[in-house]
């Protein structure tokens, strides 16, 4: 086996050279036509009259087409078919779209979809959590309870009690590039799309119902995006619908893009979340009972809030044995942008909930928090790995406890081992190991001592530091979901085209997948051509998303090129007399008994004895089994890991504050590239602790979004990194039996910026006597008003 | 309107130019040059980034808010300009790939144009080099990493220091020609006030550059100015500072260090490297912002702004130029030539605070030169942006202070003051309390500086 290596990005030189495309640098032929919405102005409301003759007279507007033009669906949800491309008679946020404009360019487009006059009988909106309780405004049929043991009981004989309530902002994604599509007619009434989509399939299958056609006359190509986050999941629908029914209209191609004021106007972004929480412990700190009430405000349209709700249920056990827990979650919905996914998919909510918790308890008894972090972490697992048990191929089969779970793991309530809030059984924790040597390696005792003397010795600013650890579940909740698939060929000469339905938004899948398809090959991992996802050649593709892309892609890929490379093995064995399974792929040479072949006299060999060199993969994850509505099973294959230590200073006087310095230590199993692995993590850490930092969602009382472009919106820029910023990756094999015993790396990370969040807590704790209840984001305004609140003590 | 400039050293004419039209959208739909890329079209992401030319240095700026009269006479490198004649990859070019700069690659052509800029300038300071070019995947460490390797690599020949400015095909072109003209001098631009009394002035198109991209607007008449050199001079002589309207933000830095430090180092908060390479002094305080930066430091210093209508000057008070929210002591035809700052001693503390530290536009800017003699407040100007509709003087609270003793209690006598001098309002950057509350900490700040207490987060290390 060899040693991952850490290659660059594969576009890393198209990047540098401004030649990687995306999808607004396709050239299109002259004639192509270019579109805009007209957005309502109003939150929530009633059509009542529509004046289009100004928008239709603008320069350069060849159409307009509004819901009552359009000839099939009207929908671009991707779950229950709430979601009108075009509304027709009711307005539900501010921003949405009523019509659009076909123009000759992009700016005649957006100046003329200004001009429409719309009359809207207005409603008073739903805006706030509060509002939506109020109006018993929400999806399903009424809140989600998942439960395990009689919390409130174990709550009432605890020792001690507290409870409070935690503000979470959304989060907008800012993929630097916008939302984008573009379709071209084809004959006979196909349509060829151009999206920048985490979803190529949704896109097909949307475009296929607001064209009245059946999926195989779509055909959707995505090379790759700028950017996605989540962001473009569901939220590409509406472009790439409307350029299809622009196109079917015209016969022109016709494009889309936002211009951010509008994706950030149109699109939806995190949720953001209410929790409750009322918490039953110990003198230690030891936790016997957790009541968690989630309030996520889900926006307009049901889109994909009901599972992120769920999994922000699934992660608000985070890293703890909760002995008794009961979490009740509301989907309530309001008259503002759709909340959609967004890395991490609600698990960030649910997550920062218990480590709120956590803080507050230890804030209460006068503790580490880290210290009673780990008296309630789950127990490690066996240290599975110690004679050599994993680099021998697993049986996939996990043989009964208590053989082969650590004799440390704790015992649940009910006697058994122990279990998440849901009933699945946590058989791979090694937080308690990663803890401790991220604790030594970066010398987090001394530095705690030394912030509190530093605090001392300083009148204004005060320093804090804080260890938060992250347990994700990895796979889709929906379990249909885990499933992928790939096409490979092998042509004459040698040369391998992959291709699978996963997509490449900057996380490097397309690398890690073309180093797995190598490895097969004994082959360089150049000689793998990557080409873009199409729905045309790999069908029924879920979402890259639910950090699932090199998991499902990957395997899926390996598998077509095993079955390529035993048809290949066989041949050539069978040529040399040596047996299939002695012939060997490496170097990229094929070694069969004394002969040695180059792979492109192998390929070539395998062709002129007419064999297949083309083959399709398929994968699907094992072991998963869920019920959502009860809350029972086993929603995931695997946890990922990590933990990560802020150190971060405030100013008292305005609030101000600069994260000092980063450890992390995360989980990515064998990984794959550990380059871009590492690459996920910095940038995921950053990318949390700008939601929970300076990237605040502001609404006025019209259900105005009041930041929506980066003048407004704060991501972090270049100077918001930690000013010491050190990153390792936890180096063991995945307990389960994942492409080359990797773990996924998309989401978890980004949990690892709470962290830097309760460090701010922890820098406005020393500032006097009471809990900062410091709500998120962190934003200078709130950390003054959460020091006024801790030295008035109350 | 004709002008002429070079694009990637090739030389380019345009005829009937719309004086409009941004340079990003020149290179990508009239030019199919799809490597700059549009990100936000504000000006605010970076992603855009092409370096220009007019003297003999190289400046990074945004594509997006460039009108294309701002580019007569000058050369533009876009990224695919980059690469030498025979193809090889820039050093920081090699350096992002390397040190796996890139992820989505969507911000990573204007990230290697900035710091390409950096690499020929000598520029390290990479917090500052890369305020103006956001990224959302990689969290920026390799980015630096990339910056630091690239640094130790000698610039590329073609990207050389030159001996000379860009030497273009037709420095005669039509340039005042219709609604739009690029404006050679002082005088100039005098007569075409004159001529056309409701003209837009554009410096470095930085806000206006936003009500074309943004708002949509057509312009009208506009008068380019960068190219005045007459305005572009800062001279210092025995009684101070005399700044031309057209001087960029980044050269203002540049004369304000060795005199007043603090002033010079808010600068390097305002906007990004992009933005300071193009917005000029004159605009910041002709736009009559209230969030503007450089005024409360000015009002603070007791700035004199120099006003000429024809042949007309007139010199008044800075302060006096900001009448009321979106209303300025400028009478039509009348135009912002210069501002001067009297010589002193220093004593000027510059605080932004805004939600970002780098690129943000300021919830409040206070900047206090408060003169102290044998303990005594001798002397106290305090200019405040963000707190009311103009850029204002904190009049009262200045009063409060005088002749006081410089210790707590003078600083605690001023409560009241705050209140009379500022209503702020609540927005989206922050609210009315906090605004007020820190304000008057900012005060107390200024104060125990003086006493040389830490009071600055960027100044502290792990």
């Amino acid at each position: 086996m060899t040693a991952p290596r850490p290659l660059p990005h594969d576009s890393a030189t198209l990047h540098v050279t401004g030649t990687a495309n995306y999808v607004d640098d396709l050239q299109a032929p002259a004639g192509a036509l270019h579109l805009a919405f007209g957005l309502s102005q109003m939150a929530r409301g009633t059509i009542t009259a529509m004046d289009l003759e100004p928008v239709r007279a603008a320069p350069g507007v060849v159409a307009v087409i509004t819901a009552a033009d359009l000839p099939f669906a009207n929908d671009v949800s991707p779950s229950v078919h709430d979601e009108p491309l075009l509304t027709d008679a009711e307005v539900h946020y501010l921003g949405q779209p009523i019509f659009l404009v076909i123009a000759r360019s992009h700016l005649a487009a957006r100046a003329a979809a200004r001009l429409g006059r719309i009359e809207i009988a207005a409603a008073e909106p739903i805006l706030s959590i509060d509002q939506a309780l109020a109006a018993d405004s929400h999806f399903e049929e009424g809140p989600r309870i998942y439960e395990k043991g009689d919390a409130a009981a174990a709550i009432a004989g605890a020792e001690q009690v507290l409870e409070g309530r935690f503000e979470i902002g959304g989060q907008e994604h800012f993929y630097l590039e916008g939302q984008a599509a573009m379709a071209v007619p084809q004959e006979a009434g196909q349509m060829l799309i151009h999206s920048s989509t985490q979803h190529p399939t949704e896109i097909q299958h949307k475009v296929a119902e607001a064209l009245g056609r059946p999926m195989h006359d779509v055909r959707v190509e995505m090379r790759r995006m700028g950017g996605g986050f989540g962001g473009k999941e569901s939220q590409g629908n509406a472009l790439a619908v409307a350029c299809a029914l622009a196109a079917r209209a015209t016969g022109q191609v016709c494009r889309m893009r936002y211009d951010r004021d509008d994706d950030m106007m149109v699109t939806g972004k995190r949720h953001d979340f209410r929790i409750d929480y009322r918490v039953g412990f110990d003198g230690d700190g030891r936790i016997s009972g957790v009541d968690f009430v989630q309030y996520a405000r889900c926006g307009w349209a049901q889109d994909l809030s009901l599972p992120v709700a769920d999994r922000a249920m699934l992660h608000a056990d985070n890293a703890y044995l909760l002995p008794a827990c009961r979490i009740e979650s509301h989907r309530l919905k309001t008259n503002t942008q759709s909340a959609t996914a967004f890395r991490g998919f609600g698990g960030p909510q649910g997550m920062i909930g218990i480590e709120r918790v956590l803080d507050h308890i230890a804030h209460h008894l006068g503790l580490d928090p880290l210290a009673v972090r780990r008296l309630n972490y789950y127990a490690d697992a066996d240290d599975i790995g110690a004679g050599g048990g994993l680099s021998a191929p697993h049986s996939g089969i996990r043989p009964s406890p208590p053989e082969n779970i650590s004799g440390k793991m704790k015992p649940d309530a009910d006697g058994g081992i122990q279990t998440t809030p849901y009933g699945m059984e946590v058989e791979d924790f090694i937080l308690n190991a990663m803890t401790e040597t991220l604790v030594a390696e970066s010398d987090y005792l001394a530095r705690r001592a030394a912030v509190a003397a530093w605090n001392e010795s300083q009148p204004i600013l005060k320093k804090g530091i804080a260890l938060t650890p992250v347990k994700f579940g990895i796979s889709f909740t929906l379990t249909h979901l885990n499933q992928a698939g790939a096409l490979v060929h092998v042509y004459q000469d040698g040369s391998v085209a992959m291709n699978h339905g996963g997509t490449e938004m900057g996380q490097g899948l397309n690398r890690k997948v073309q180093q797995v398809a190598a490895r097969v090959f004994g082959i360089d991992p150049g000689g793998v051509r990557i080409t873009a996802t199409d729905t045309a050649k790999v069908p029924n593709t879920s979402a890259t998303a639910a950090s699932s892309g090199a998991d499902l892609n990957g395997m899926a890929v390996q598998v077509a090129c095993e079955t390529i490379r035993d048809r290949m093995a066989e041949i050539i064995g069978a040529l040399h007399q040596c047996p299939a399974s002695a012939v060997a792929f490496e170097a990229d040479e094929v070694r069969a008994g004394a002969t040695t072949l180059s792979f492109a006299e192998a390929a070539k060999l395998a062709y002129e004895n007419r064999v297949s060199l083309s083959a399709s993969g398929f994968y699907k994850t094992p072991k998963v089994a869920w019920d959502r509505i009860a809350g029972k099973g086993r929603p995931f294959f695997y946890f990922a890991y990590g933990a990560a230590i802020s150190e971060v200073v405030i100013d008292t006087l305005t609030g101000e504050y600069r994260i000092l310095r980063a450890d992390i230590l995360h989980d990515a199993g064998t990984s794959l590239n550990p380059a871009l692995d590492i690459g996920q993590i910095e940038g995921g850490y950053v990318q949390g602790a700008g939601w929970l930092t300076t990237e605040e969602l502001i609404w006025d009382d019209n259900g105005r979004l009041r930041t929506h472009a980066p003048s407004t919106y704060k991501i972090p820029a270049c100077g918001d990194r930690p000013d010491i910023f050190r990153v390792s990756l936890w180096d063991a094999p995945n307990r389960e039996e994942t492409v080359q015993r990797s773990k996924a790396v998309g989401e978890p990370p980004l949990m690892l910026g709470i962290s830097a969040f309760l460090a701010l807590s922890d820098a406005v704790a020393a500032c006097g006597t009471a809990y900062p209840a410091l709500d998120a984001p962190a934003t200078p305004e709130a950390i003054l008003a959460a020091v006024t609140r801790v030295r008035d003590g109350d | 309107m004709k002008i002429s400039f070079l694009l990637n050293g090739a030389p380019v004419e345009l005829d009937q130019v719309s004086p409009q039209m941004t340079l990003l959208d020149y290179l990508r739909t009239q030019r199919g040059l799809t490597g700059t890329k549009e990100g936000c079209n504000e000006g605010d992401c970076g992603a855009c980034t092409v370096m220009l030319r007019d003297g003999t240095s190289r400046r990074a700026l945004n594509a997006c808010i460039l009108l294309m009269p701002q580019l007569h006479g000058r050369e533009v490198t876009t990224v695919e300009g980059l690469p030498a004649p025979d193809g090889s990859l820039h050093p920081v070019q090699q350096a992002m790939i390397d040190h796996h700069g890139s992820q989505c690659g969507f911000c990573t052509p204007g990230i290697v144009m900035s710091l390409a800029a950096a690499h020929s300038s000598g520029a390290k300071d990479y917090d500052s080099v890369l305020a103006g070019n956001l990224c959302r995947c990689t969290g920026y460490a390799p980015i630096i990493r990339a910056a630091e390797a690239a640094a130790k690599l000698t610039v590329p020949a073609h990207l050389a220091k030159p001996a000379e400015a860009p030497t273009v095909p037709n420095p005669e072109d039509d340039l005042t020609g219709g609604d739009a003209a690029v404006i050679a001098d002082a005088d100039q631009l005098a007569d075409w006030c004159l001529a056309h009394p409701d003209g837009v002035i554009v410096g470095g198109a930085t806000d206006v550059g936003l009500w074309v991209t943004k708002r949509l607007d057509t312009l009208g008449p506009v008068a380019f100015v960068g190219r005045c050199a007459d305005l572009r001079e800062v001279t210092l002589s025995g009684s101070g500072l005399q700044i031309g309207a057209a001087v960029t933000i980044n050269e203002l830095a540049r004369a304000l260090t060795p005199l007043y430090p603090d002033f010079a180092a808010m600068l390097s908060r305002f906007g990004s490297v992009q933005v300071r390479n193009a917005a000029t002094i004159g605009g910041n305080i002709a736009n009559g912002s209230p969030i503007g930066d450089a005024p409360p430091a000015l009002i603070a210093l007791g700035a004199r702004l120099h006003l000429r209508r024809g042949s007309d000057r007139r010199v008044i008070p800075l302060e006096d130029f900001f009448v009321a929210y979106g209303q300025q002591d400028r009478q039509p035809g009348e135009f912002v030539e210069a501002v001067s700052i009297p010589r002193q001693p220093d004593r000027l503390a510059c605080y932004k605070v805004s939600k970002r530290f780098d690129q943000d536009i300021s919830a409040l800017c206070g900047c206090f030169n408060v003169q102290v003699t044998d303990g005594v407040v001798t002397g106290a100007r305090i200019g405040f942006g963000g707190m009311a509709g103009v850029p204002k003087r904190a009049s009262h609270v200045e009063a409060a202070l005088m002749d006081m003793p410089w210790n707590e209690d003078a600083i605690a006598g001023t409560w009241d003051a705050w209140a009379a001098d500022f209503t702020p309002m609540s927005d989206m950057r922050a609210s009315a309390d906090y605004r007020l509350e820190t304000a008057r900490n900012l005060l107390v700040r200024y104060y125990l500086e003086d006493l040389g207490a830490a009071t600055r987060v960027r100044e502290v290390s792990a």
